[in-house]
């Protein structure tokens, strides 16, 4: 309780100490933990909420309250979104949103639904997910997969504004939920599989208006450096950071989209976000002009950047020159936590590349860079020494790289596969533990990168791998981990047979839930892990969980509706080159336990 | 097996060869020719080639790549489908090689209450397109039941002629 208590202290007190500042109805909002008005639940990205009507003991006893079809087979990401009385839920593609009236058991008081073309289904590699709608100031802000922002009356479903945010004829699509921040909406964009430039985007809040857009890869004055003022691993980056890391006009067509979540820290008015892999996967492709790596920066970077401006503060790259896509967009998680014996102003940040990483969220230092699961193998570790002139970076196992390997040529068993040891399904911060609770992939895979061509608006991949479930461990393909980001260490791990897909809520009941690829919702001990509550419900989990309080009573929630990435790769199960050729069925593919369809479940106590 | 199918190939179309072919297990197809590597039917649609101790000819090998590049990020591994496109493995059993180029080119869409799908135009895309036959055979091979999943184990030779085909196809010298 003390440690609870000290957290809502200095929350009360970021919001006091910049009057005017953050979004103030946001901060207002997120701080009543009887709603869920971001997709992350706080600026922070914390997904921890301080209801604690439903504990250890009782949880047992929970109840399916009411549910609800979408209507739609996609796979469902993201999480509904409560304000007052009343519940926003969106679906993938078309893109429904739904408001529900808590009061009459979730009677639709309004639904919209855009008209998009459907040319833009086969654009969005890996399914056609949405995770989410965010709210701020009477509007809910939804972002379409064609890139279409839209402001919609949170009362009445009318539409405010639209605008355009990219060009899904040129692969640029999106998936993300926006992040609403003083008078401004902030947006990512998706297709990095595609050759997208990637790029973060600001729109006036009230009319639509683009205010700033910052690239990710390009010129100084396009990617908003400032040479001498943008810092990376404690030194300014100098002029043409980007270009200078790429050959030729390769960032042109370079990845380093931004389709993950967004974080903000009001006291430095700083935002957080990830980048995603450079174009192509084939590494050789894009080695430097002497043939050797080169960075391509700011791809598979921490970026923060002032929200005003959108100039960056600081960056951090935490796989130069990619050679497995391993993705940075996971969620930054804002805390202030314990390193080495000093309270930090962390963020925290669990990477495809296995690397669960612990920065200074206002510097960008680097404190903590650990394994958050054994099995990863393609680096040795990151080099903390801040004289080593390879300071920062991760040192690349030479069997396990693909570059090194080479064009034509199988790598084999690479650890985690490209999916990583966790994507985009956020974890949860909980104070009164000081852990964080990780949903991870327990993958592994060969990969075999070739020569592609590119052309606009088609899939510029140029690599095949295989997954499978990494040897020599409990044969599942994941674990829901618990982590203490201060030392950089596993405190517990609970093994499950699906990758885990679906974002975790810590909870003031001593709880930690999340959702299995079979269905289940599951909630654990949050000193353990122990499983003390499961439920299976429609459809395989992709979507996080939520949690609100209505007429004084607490409810759980979350999105079944299994597709994704996860239901790409694992619905027809994984084989296993070392069982022989072509062995299968000594792994389950998720087909046999589950279908498609998207629906709501919503539990309470009886 | 291998070298009995190409030894057949090259006596070409005799009644006898046929014969012998249709005796054997599943692996090889009814009367098939071999040039530069490259099998195809009696009547000049693109096959596989597998051998008794399972090598597949290049092409099969290259479309295995190919598949899963262009390919698997909707239809899953192996031609085997996913929450978010149908598997191929059925649907190959019966498509004839110019429906499937025709899918391939021009892409396919289905818009109903219950459904949108969509299967994009791939005709310019030489990523897809220089391959197309390669990716034909390997699902064809998938389809017949004569591939087990998961990567080949054993392959031919890259052939002089896919070589020069596909520098040819991408333009270059």
């Amino acid at each position: 309780m003390h440690k609870y208590a000290l957290a809502g202290a200095s929350l009360v007190l970021i919001a006091s100490a910049t009057p005017g500042a953050a979004n103030q109805d946001v901060l207002q909002q997120s701080a009543k933990p009887e709603q869920w008005v971001l997709q992350t639940g706080d600026y922070a990205n914390q997904r921890y909420s301080k209801l604690d009507q439903i504990n250890r003991d009782n949880v047992k006893n929970l109840k399916v309250a009411w549910t609800f079809s979408t209507g739609v087979l996609r796979g469902h990401e993201g999480s509904p979104l409560v304000v007052g009385n009343i519940m926003y839920v969106h679906t993938p593609f078309p893109n429904i949103v739904y408001a529900l009236d808590l009061n009459e058991e979730g009677k639709i008081l309004w639904k919209y639904e855009p008209k998009q073309d459907p040319s833009v289904i086969p654009v969005m590699c890996c399914d056609t997910v949405y995770r989410g709608l965010a709210y701020a100031d009477g509007t809910v802000y939804h972002h379409q997969a064609d890139t279409t922002l839209v402001a919609l009356d949170a009362k009445t479903g009318k539409e405010k504004w639209k605008v355009v945010n990219g060009d899904p004829k040129k692969g640029e699509t999106n998936t993300a939920t926006v992040l609403p921040v003083k008078d401004k909406i902030i947006v990512g964009i998706s297709g990095a599989e595609f050759g997208v430039r990637g790029h973060v985007t600001a729109y006036d809040a009230a009319t639509g208006r683009r205010a700033w857009r910052a690239y990710t890869l390009g010129p100084d004055s396009e990617i908003l450096f400032d040479p001498d003022k943008t810092m990376s691993l404690g030194k300014p980056v100098g002029k043409d950071s980007s270009l200078k890391s790429w050959t030729g006009e390769q960032w042109k067509i370079g990845g380093g989209t931004a389709w993950g979540w967004f974080s903000y820290d009001p006291e430095t008015n700083l935002f957080f976000y990830g980048t995603a892999n450079p174009s192509t996967w084939n590494p050789v492709q894009r080695a430097g002009p002497d043939g050797k790596p080169i960075d391509q920066k700011w791809t598979m970077a921490i970026i923060a950047r002032d929200a005003d401006t959108g100039m960056a503060k600081w960056a951090y790259q935490m796989t130069p020159f990619d050679e497995w896509d391993y993705d940075g967009v996971n969620e930054m998680i804002l805390a202030d936590i314990t390193v080495a014996g000093q309270r930090r102003k962390a963020l925290v940040h669990f990477d495809r590349n296995g690397l669960g990483y612990t920065l200074d969220r206002t510097t960008g230092e680097l404190l903590v860079a650990g394994k958050f699961d054994p099995t990863v193998n393609w680096t040795s570790g990151v080099v903390m020494d801040k004289s080593s002139p390879q300071y920062g970076r991760p040192q690349v196992v030479k069997e396990y790289s693909t570059f090194q390997t080479g064009q034509d040529k199988n790598t084999k068993g690479v650890c985690p596969a490209a999916l990583g040891t966790k994507d985009q399904q956020p974890a949860a911060f909980s104070p009164r533990t000081n852990l964080f609770y990780v949903p991870t992939n327990h993958v592994c895979m060969d990969y075999e990168p070739f020569r592609v061509s590119y052309t606009a608006g088609q899939p510029y991949v140029g690599a095949t791998l295989s997954m499978f479930p990494a040897p020599g461990s409990h044969g599942g393909m994941g674990n829901f981990i618990a982590w203490d980001a201060g030392q950089g260490k596993i405190a517990w791990s609970k093994p499950e047979k699906f990758s885990v897909w679906s974002g975790a809520l810590a909870t003031a009941g001593g709880l930690v839930f999340y959702g299995t690829l079979e269905g289940y919702l599951k909630a654990v001990d949050e000193k353990d892990g122990r499983e003390l509550f499961k439920f299976k419900t429609p459809s395989g989990i992709i979507g996080n969980v939520m949690t609100y309080s209505h007429n004084g009573k607490q409810h759980v929630a979350v999105l079944s509706g299994v597709g994704g990435w996860a239901g790409i790769g694992l619905a027809a199960g994984l084989t296993n080159p070392t069982d022989g050729l072509g062995a299968v069925g000594g792994y389950a593919g998720l087909r046999d336990y589950t279908a498609l369809g998207g629906a709501l479940t919503v539990f309470t106590l009886p | 097996m291998g070298l009995l199918v190409k030894r057949a190939g090259f006596a070409l179309a005799s009644v006898a060869a046929i014969g012998l072919l249709s005796n054997l297990p599943a692996g090889g197809q009814a009367a098939k020719k071999e040039k530069d590597g490259k099998w195809e039917t009696a009547d000049g649609t693109p096959t596989y080639n597998i051998g008794s101790d399972g090598t597949v000819d290049w092409y099969t090998f290259s479309g295995f790549r190919r598949y899963h590049s262009e390919c698997h990020t909707c239809h899953g591994p192996d031609g085997e489908g996913s929450t978010y496109a149908p598997g191929l493995i059925e649907s190959m059993k019966t498509q004839s090689y110019a429906d499937f180029m025709l899918v391939v080119a021009s892409g396919r869409e289905v818009i109903r209450a219950d459904k949108q799908s969509k299967m994009p135009a791939l005709g310019d895309n030489a990523n897809v397109m220089c391959y197309i036959d390669d990716i034909y055979v390997y699902l064809k091979a998938r389809a017949d039941g004569v591939l087990p999943r998961g990567r080949p184990a054993k392959r031919e030779e890259k052939p002089a002629a896919a070589e020069k085909h596909e520098k040819a196809c991408f333009g270059e010298k």
